[in-house]
């Protein structure tokens, strides 16, 4: 018999040999000093969003001029928050979520990066959650992994690097754990089962083994049931619902698309889907845990102020950050509006960061984890200063 | 339950813990011998060549002049830069096969490992296609040649290469005050300088200031390689920085032109700081023994390179002299590279089999599941190079990698007739448990038994 696909085998019946009980660290690990409930997702949107058009200021005097396509349609079509700020059409389906106090945003925040505008620099300064007194190659760990060193009780897998990009974010001295639900294993059901007892006097392998068949398991995205409102669910973060609803607590994962040189009433319209439908996976993955969940999408930096000649915008500086969650207490765009004016923007082009959106991710780790100020502003975020509380948490 | 059975043998501890596993292939199991296997001509090398950095930089410079050449609208250009790429991709697989096949022929397979240690420990990645038949020249130059010498020309030989200089940005690094910055728009690069320091010699907790750091940079400068001129490093004192450096306390430099004296100089006291001995000792004993290796272990290693200035071989003698050197096998995970090198050796594949291996099955039999497993034979992220404890490697879905990896390739691989506890016992010796032979012949097919013992624990660890 050729080796077949792991999940094909699902429905024969032998879903017991990789049930919970069969992994005798899975029955030791609930009862272990937990590292609490509350669930946090940090979304990682790579190729650098435009937070001027997620939340484009159509109240503020020079946003026209700046933006003389994309300028007409935001205002046309967004959805307005209130503050002379309104929502990307796009982002429709979670205004639910808005008047319900579970989504939020903080304008004109960045990381500590300047200058260069390199993407690949600009996420490694994210995930490294460093200053820029650090040299780049010189930052090895990512600040969701010094976060779990912080958290009393953790193994590896209470933190899940979802897909198949590494997520540097998480990566460090913590154990943790990877899974793309699109993976597989070839494996046929008779070698599954003798790969079982194989494992099974190793607890390393017996623990990712069984992680890994379980997993494997599990219905992939071509067969996962809509959302409610019939769209399609978005495959990570139903994945990340899963394992959240289970022992995982952290859980981080990427959304491409977002370099939107050329067209991007297209591009990020195709982007914020994704981006809309990966929040309202979560939520109606993790039912009830949702109440206890806070979900950070941040991206490297923002895009000019200035739409350029393709219908597009340019690597910039400030930009925007999407919180959600039942955690969260929403309906508000925090932050400092620094303005548009020429003189206002960073470098005359950019729109100027007045935030660290590390000091977001710091004040929401104080509330959910009940992390000092202290391991915060050292340890995890180094050189960070969080300023005054935002009170992020509901 | 146990992993394994009984007591392992010194011959099974020679064969996977220093080696790439059973058959031994006339390897020595002996210390003494496994050490003397580490000196003389290096024949795996001359059996399995690579491209060497002059061949590979001029491809580089050739591949540049074309794409210059499109921008001027000549005709060939397009043409030749496709022809250019496909050399440059052909010289970088024939480093991934020759790299395997060393591994599958060699009668010395500590020396073999040891050239993955050092190639780890002094990580580097070539960046932009124009660099990257680079890469391969690395391991041949600046490892294979000094790795039982002393620890210092090691480190000459690997900082001061081409492709390190390129991976951590000395080649854009020029002194402030020197000749070449006259228009002071270029200046310091500190990179090499901090990561020499770091991960090279001292360790990260050793006691070095951000002055030390600036003050080697300083020194440094001069050092450079450019790909579309150079056939290897050179040394131009109008980069450098003019005046003496002070590194660790010791005035380097100074009198008359900056020389390439100066920056061995440093490079030598750094190799035999006691530092150096304490986190090299440290980190090649936890390669080969236990992710938390024995006090007693590290400290012995470094004495012996305290007292020897740094001979390696000395150290590694010490190494394989500790009771701890043949004690609690099985405590490491093979990294995937081993796994895939040492799967190779048990199911019989010679080199010359290995480097028939077309590029289009060995994308997909090689490249990508060492891509999938997190162990990219481009190198790794950062200069830290791929991580070495168990748990960065037995997680889930790098796990499901190896299985599947298991899986498809005793499907692909001619195993004539071989049966499944047959090649675990020869694969794994004395480390094959009764349990693992039992599970192995129950596998509905031949091959998936095989499978099984490429995917066991046992196998996968040393």
């Amino acid at each position: 018999m050729t080796p077949v696909s792991r999940r094909g085998v699902l429905k024969g019946g032998l879903g017991v040999a990789c049930s919970a009980a069969a992994h005798p660290l899975m029955s030791t690990m609930t009862m272990a000093a937990t590292p609490g409930d509350a669930r946090l997702v940090v979304i990682v949107l790579r190729g650098a969003m435009d937070g001027l058009d997620l939340l484009a200021p159509v109240g503020d005097p020079a946003y026209a001029a700046l933006r003389p396509t994309l300028g007409p349609r935001a205002a046309e079509t967004g959805l307005p928050l209130g503050g002379g700020f309104v929502l990307h059409r796009a982002m429709a389906p979670l205004m639910p979520l808005w008047q319900a106090g579970e989504l939020g945003f903080a304008h004109a925040v960045s990381t500590p990066y300047r200058d260069k505008r390199s993407h690949f620099d600009g996420q490694d300064l994210l995930e490294a959650g460093t200053g820029m007194d650090v040299e780049l190659a010189a930052q090895r760990d990512g600040w969701l992994n010094r976060l779990l060193q912080a958290i009393p009780g953790t193994e590896a897998r209470t933190a899940f690097a979802v897909g198949r990009q590494e997520m540097r974010i998480l990566r460090g001295d913590a154990p943790v754990y990877q899974w793309a639900p699109e993976a597989d294993i070839e494996i046929t059901p008779q070698a599954q089962l003798l790969l079982e007892r194989i494992y099974e006097p190793d607890p390393l392998f017996s623990a990712a083994g069984g992680s890994a068949l379980e997993l494997a398991a599990q219905l992939g995205h071509a067969t996962l049931p809509p959302l409610p409102d019939g769209s399609r669910r978005e495959p990570l973060a139903a994945f990340a619902a899963e394992r959240m609803n289970e022992e995982a607590r952290i859980v981080s994962y990427s959304l491409n698309g977002w370099d939107t040189h050329r067209n991007q009433k297209g591009a990020l319209t195709s982007a914020l889907d994704v981006l809309q439908r990966s929040i309202l996976s979560l939520k109606d993955g993790l039912g009830a845990n949702w109440s206890k969940t806070m979900v950070m999408a941040m991206t490297e930096f923002g895009r000019t102020a200035r739409e350029n000649g393709s219908g597009g915008t340019d690597h910039g500086t400030g930009g925007a950050l999407v919180m959600a969650g039942g955690a969260l207490k929403g309906g508000r765009i925090l932050g400092r509006w620094p303005g548009l004016d020429e003189a206002d923007l960073y470098d005359r082009r950019d729109l100027m960061p007045t935030a660290d959106v590390r000091a977001y991710a710091a004040w929401a780790m104080r509330g959910l984890h009940g992390i000092d100020r202290a391991t915060l502003e050292r340890a995890i975020f180094p050189t960070l200063d969080m300023g005054d509380d935002p009170g992020l948490l509901a | 339950m146990t992993l394994f059975d009984g007591p392992i043998g010194p011959d099974t501890y020679a064969a996977i813990r220093y080696g790439y596993g059973f058959p031994a292939r006339g390897a020595a199991t002996a210390p003494g011998e496994m050490i003397a296997g580490l000196h003389g001509p290096d024949r795996m090398r001359m059996a399995f060549p690579k491209a060497g950095l002059p061949e590979a930089a001029a491809m580089g410079a050739a591949y540049i002049a074309a794409r210059r050449d499109i921008k001027k609208e000549i005709p060939d250009a397009d043409a030749r830069l496709k022809a250019l790429w496909q050399q440059i991709r052909q010289a970088q697989y024939t480093g991934l096969l020759a790299d395997f096949a060393r591994i599958a022929d060699t009668r010395t397979p500590f020396r073999e490992r040891l050239v993955h240690f050092w190639g780890n420990h002094f990580a580097t990645r070539t960046k932009g296609r124009q660099s990257h038949a680079c890469g391969p020249a690395f391991l041949d130059e600046a490892i294979r040649p000094y790795l039982a010498g002393r620890f210092a020309d090691l480190l000459k030989a690997a900082v001061t290469h081409p492709v390190m200089l390129a991976f951590l940005d000395q080649t854009s690094s020029v002194g402030p005050n020197s000749k070449a910055n006259g228009d002071g728009r270029r200046g310091l690069n500190e990179n090499l300088a901090r990561e020499v320091l770091e991960l090279h010699t001292l360790g990260v907790g050793a006691g070095y200031s951000q002055r030390d750091v600036t003050e080697f940079a300083e020194l440094l400068t001069g050092l450079t390689f450019d790909l579309k001129r150079d056939t290897g490093m050179v040394f131009k004192s109008k980069l450098a920085e003019p005046g003496a450096e002070t590194v660790l306390g010791v005035r380097y430099g100074g009198k008359g032109k900056a020389k390439l004296s100066d920056v061995y100089a440093v490079l030598d006291d750094l190799s035999v700081h006691p530092a150096t001995a304490a986190h090299v000792s440290r980190k090649i004993a936890a390669h080969f023994t236990s992710d938390t290796p024995d006090p007693s272990l590290t400290s012995a290693m470094a004495a012996t390179w305290r007292d020897t200035g740094g001979d390696l071989t000395a150290v590694y003698t010490a190494m394989l002299n500790h009771p701890a050197a043949w004690a609690g096998f099985g405590a490491k995970v093979k990294l995937p590279r081993e796994m895939l090198a040492s799967a190779m050796r048990g199911l019989g594949l010679s080199g010359d089999d290995i480097m028939r291996t077309k590029a289009g099955r060995g994308r997909d039999w090689l490249m990508r599941p060492l891509v999938a497993m997190g162990h990219s034979y481009l190198g790794p992220p950062d200069p830290s190079g791929f991580p070495d404890e168990a748990t960065a490697w037995v997680q889930p879905y790098g796990l499901a990698q190896r299985i599947t990896w298991a899986m498809t390739t005793v499907q692909m691989v001619k195993t004539k007739g071989l049966a499944p506890d047959r090649f675990a016992r020869d694969t794994l010796g004395d480390a094959a448990s009764e349990r693992l032979l039992w599970a192995v012949t129950r596998a509905e097919t031949r091959e998936e038994g095989l499978g099984l013992v490429l995917a066991s624990a046992e196998f996968n660890r040393r």
